[in-house]
């Protein structure tokens, strides 16, 4: 009997604080953001109102048929409201998947426009590497043997490539303002894996595999990258930023780079 | 091999033959819960040093330092032990917590009682099944003992943090090696237990019980061993892979161009894809391997305790057996953001929200059942109840992650290790509850003590909800898992709160847990004497004396004339049926 206002109080208090938003999302800095942001709002109605009428239901027929002496109605079931209640659910939770698909399309099946910027991301064991091609256009060659974290080259740029000599490499992501970026992902050692919560996007950055992710950001500010996929030891503090910048500062910090 | 008849009739003499080696399936039954009882403690304590860790991380404690002399030098855990509980924990508490208790446990004991069989139909395959579970149990737990401790690669084990050796962090040496050992070893086990569940049901129900007359019980322990004999099989394959690339040089999971700790490996051709997609397609499975049981104990008694029939049983078996057959397709849920082709994302989650279908139509069907009942409110009747409930939570959050452009957000942050808990950790182990407080009577012949009960049931009922109820909110706030600190991200900060509030609830709700325990060992000594049906059930296990005698029914073939929940028929002098009662009442199915 004390179970129902004990199911009734949680449900109320869990629902307080999804309405509240007293943790949440962080605003997201771009189109994409938005819609992933309607995208869950709407998941949070629907799901919403049956966890609401679930259990309310649940408390509701602990307080009302309680026993009182006397017998329980006999009755096997009702296949009418069974085929309504399944039929009702399956175009709920299917229609869902269906209003997501242009968000999940947006990020995997569109490629990156031709003009993205690409940007090349190494990992590794607890550590972010990124790489720009300097003013040529072009990335230089690398080899894993060259790689010297102490000598500065953590991508193993051959140094006897001419394409690789304007390279910047850089521990923190910059990425200009409303322009199209194209990650190019690799990991030398484990899985881990490139978050940024204002994005409202994740990626597993998998050893052996080529891994792009494109994306614009509308919103100048600089946005922890923390590592999402357990990586070993460090996975807590395997962390680095994207600053998004102007296109002017980004271009400044482009051109004092390649003077390095 | 001898047959369930050989020994039937009379108890084999001696402590050895009869409580350590036994073939009796009823003494099985009982060893894999006491197997259960010390795992879930075990893993349950690490939880607990978990929680203290995450909130405190730079706390010196005594005797961390004697227990793990390296890994908590001068009493402070290090981020590696951190990870090293966290895997044992998971592991401890899936294998041999969820899979062994419900399905090796009740199953054992209670699915040749409710289909009329004298045991099960393989003996000493099933005393070997339990003797090779604890094997494996042992193996598990050496590696804590070992050089560098315990694996740190999670419950799931991903290669190449799991595949390349030592290089990869402490551990990862003679302790992950020793993991993988013990799952090949508890893979054999249940693949043992799993052939002898399928053949009981198949061939040894006694006269007149047809299949679609089976105790929804029964229907979730025979499709539960049938995923477990298919999904085993997989993992056990897998382990095998993966053990080879450690310790033979193969490159099953491991890509070349492997750098580990400024040192080039020599591996060419794995993918570490492959071991994902492996593992997930005995991982999902595994996931209904847990809960199936639940949702049949909690079918049994919610009919039971509220005095009448199952709402729509042919509905629920349906969805029983589409569970199983959906939760084959849909592991590729777990790898949303592993870099598969996204095409097949849209398939594994249209399949997914499919899944939820047979889900919900169980939770209609429950709610159904009580609509109009009697209820009565012993404590077993409280779990199944508060089953339902979490199941519920559980299962909504599902609806979120299972749509690849919300987990975009949500894969890998607290937002999943809430969805888990909530519906394949604490619901399942209320499953585990309600089957306790149910069968003890019959186990024992004695009573367990109600009011402890029913305290026991309200702080771990809000406990649970304390504890994983707000890790939705550290999800959303975007919060990742398996973190040993969250002191080195800025905005992780302003969750500490809410971590400290769980860390509190989860002390709290383990207290209670000791509520339980003394309740189990002092009913078992003291406890009222149990009649033969106390909670006016109709099922087999009824009808014979409390607790049974070895051959079950005493020499007697019960025949069986009724459904399993013909409760308040009309007409019937008592507002129950026995499943075997000669009585022509009218029943269906």
């Amino acid at each position: 009997m004390l179970l129902a206002p004990v199911v009734w109080v949680l449900t109320a208090v869990i629902v307080y604080f999804f309405a509240a938003k007293t943790w949440w999302f962080p605003p997201p800095i771009n189109q994409h953001g938005m819609e992933y942001d309607a995208q869950f709002w709407r998941t949070l109605v629907v799901t919403g109102i049956i966890f609401v009428v679930a259990q309310f239901a649940l408390g509701w027929v602990i307080v009302r048929f309680r026993n009182d002496g006397g017998r329980a109605r006999h009755s096997h079931g009702n296949n009418k409201l069974e085929t309504l209640w399944t039929s009702a659910t399956a175009i709920l939770f299917l229609g869902l998947v269906v209003m997501g698909t242009k968000i999940w399309a947006g990020v995997h099946f569109d490629e990156a426009p031709p003009d993205a910027i690409p940007i090349e991301v190494l990992v590794k064991q607890f550590a972010w590497n990124f790489r720009y091609a300097g003013p040529d256009g072009k990335f230089g060659h690398t080899e894993l043997k060259f790689i010297n974290d102490a000598a500065g080259n953590p991508f193993g740029i051959d140094e006897k490539d001419p394409a690789g000599k304007d390279d910047i490499v850089s521990a923190t992501l910059k990425v200009p303002i409303g322009k199209p970026i194209k990650l190019v992902m690799h990991s030398l050692d484990v899985i881990h894996n490139f978050f940024v919560r204002e994005l409202r996007m994740k990626q597993d950055i998998v050893p052996g595999m080529e891994i792009p992710l494109h994306f614009e950001a509308d919103q100048i500010g600089t946005y922890e990258v923390p590592c999402s996929e357990l990586c070993g030891l460090g996975h807590y503090k395997m962390r680095t930023s994207m600053q998004v910048m102007s296109q002017a500062d980004f271009d400044q910090w482009k051109q004092q780079q390649a003077q390095k | 091999m001898s047959s369930p008849s050989d020994h039937a009739a009379h108890a084999p003499h001696g402590f050895i033959r009869r409580y350590i080696f036994s073939l009796d399936h009823k003494v099985i039954g009982i060893q894999y819960y006491c197997l259960g009882l010390f795992s879930v403690f075990l893993g349950m304590s690490l939880s607990l040093l978990m929680r203290f860790h995450m909130v405190n991380p730079h706390a010196q404690v005594h005797w961390f330092e004697k227990l793990w002399p390296t890994a908590a030098a001068g009493g402070v855990m290090t981020p590696e032990l951190y990870l090293s509980l966290m895997t044992m924990h998971g592991t401890i508490m899936v294998f041999f917590v969820l899979t062994t208790v419900p399905q090796s446990g009740f199953g054992n004991y209670f699915l040749p009682i409710q289909i009329g069989a004298e045991d099960m139909a393989f003996p000493v395959l099933n005393m070997m099944s339990f003797w090779t579970t604890f094997l494996s149990l042992c193996v598990m737990v050496a590696a804590f003992f070992v050089q560098g401790g315990a694996p740190l690669s999670g419950w799931t084990s991903y290669p190449p943090l799991s595949g390349a050796g030592p290089l990869t962090g402490p551990g990862e040496g003679l302790g992950q090696t020793l993991w993988i050992v013990s799952i090949a070893i508890f893979c054999g086990a249940s693949l043992m237990g799993a052939i002898n569940f399928i053949a009981t049901t198949v061939d040894l129900r006694c006269k007149g019980l047809s299949l679609m007359r089976m105790p929804l019980t029964c229907w979730t322990w025979l499709v539960t061993a049938i995923l477990g004999l298919l999904g085993f099989a997989v993992l056990l394959s897998a382990g095998v892979l993966l053990l080879l690339d450690r310790l033979a040089g193969t490159s099953f999971f491991l890509p070349a161009g492997l750098m580990v700790n400024d040192q080039i490996l020599n591996h060419k051709g794995g993918s570490p894809l492959l071991w994902q997609h492996l593992f997930w397609f005995f991982g999902h499975p595994e996931v209904y391997i847990a809960i199936l049981p639940g949702m049949g104990v909690t079918s049994q008694l919610l009919s039971t305790f509220s005095r009448k029939p199952i709402f729509g049983y042919k509905a629920m078996v349906y969805a029983i057996l589409s569970i199983g057959f959906l939760g084959f397709l849909v592991w590729g849920h777990h790898m949303f953001m592993s870099g598969m082709n996204p095409y097949s994302a849209m398939a594994f989650a249209t399949l997914t929200m499919c899944i939820g279908v047979p889900s919900a139509i169980k939770t209609f069907n429950w709610i159904g059942t009580l609509w109009g009942g009697k209820i009565h409110f012993d404590t077993a009747m409280m779990f199944a109840l508060g089953f339902v409930s979490l199941f519920v939570t559980g299962g909504i959050s599902g609806i979120f992650l299972g749509q690849p452009a919300l987990d975009l957000y949500f894969h890998d942050t607290y937002f999943v290790v809430g969805h888990f808990h909530m519906i394949m950790g604490v619901a399942a182990i209320f499953g585990m509850f309600a089957g306790t407080f149910y069968w003890f009577p019959k186990m024992t012949g004695r009573m367990m003590n109600e009011k402890l009960g029913k305290l026991h049931f309200y702080l771990t009922f809000i406990g649970v909800y304390c504890i994983f109820a707000p890790m939705h909110y550290l999800g959303i706030a975007g919060n990742p898992r398996r973190y040993s600190q969250f002191t080195e991200n800025e905005f992780l900060g302003p969750l500490l709160p809410i971590h400290n509030f769980m860390t509190y609830a989860a002390y709290v709700t383990a207290a209670a847990q000791l509520i339980f325990l003394f309740n189990l060992i002092w009913s078992l000594k003291k406890g009222p004497k149990a009649s033969i049906n106390p909670w006016n059930s109709t099922t087999l296990e009824w009808t014979v004396p409390s607790p049974p005698p070895h051959d079950n029914f005493g020499g007697v073939h019960p025949v069986i004339n009724h459904g399993p929940y013909e409760y308040s028929v009309p007409g019937s002098s008592k507002d129950f049926i026995m499943q075997n009662d000669p009585a022509e009442v009218p029943s269906e199915g």
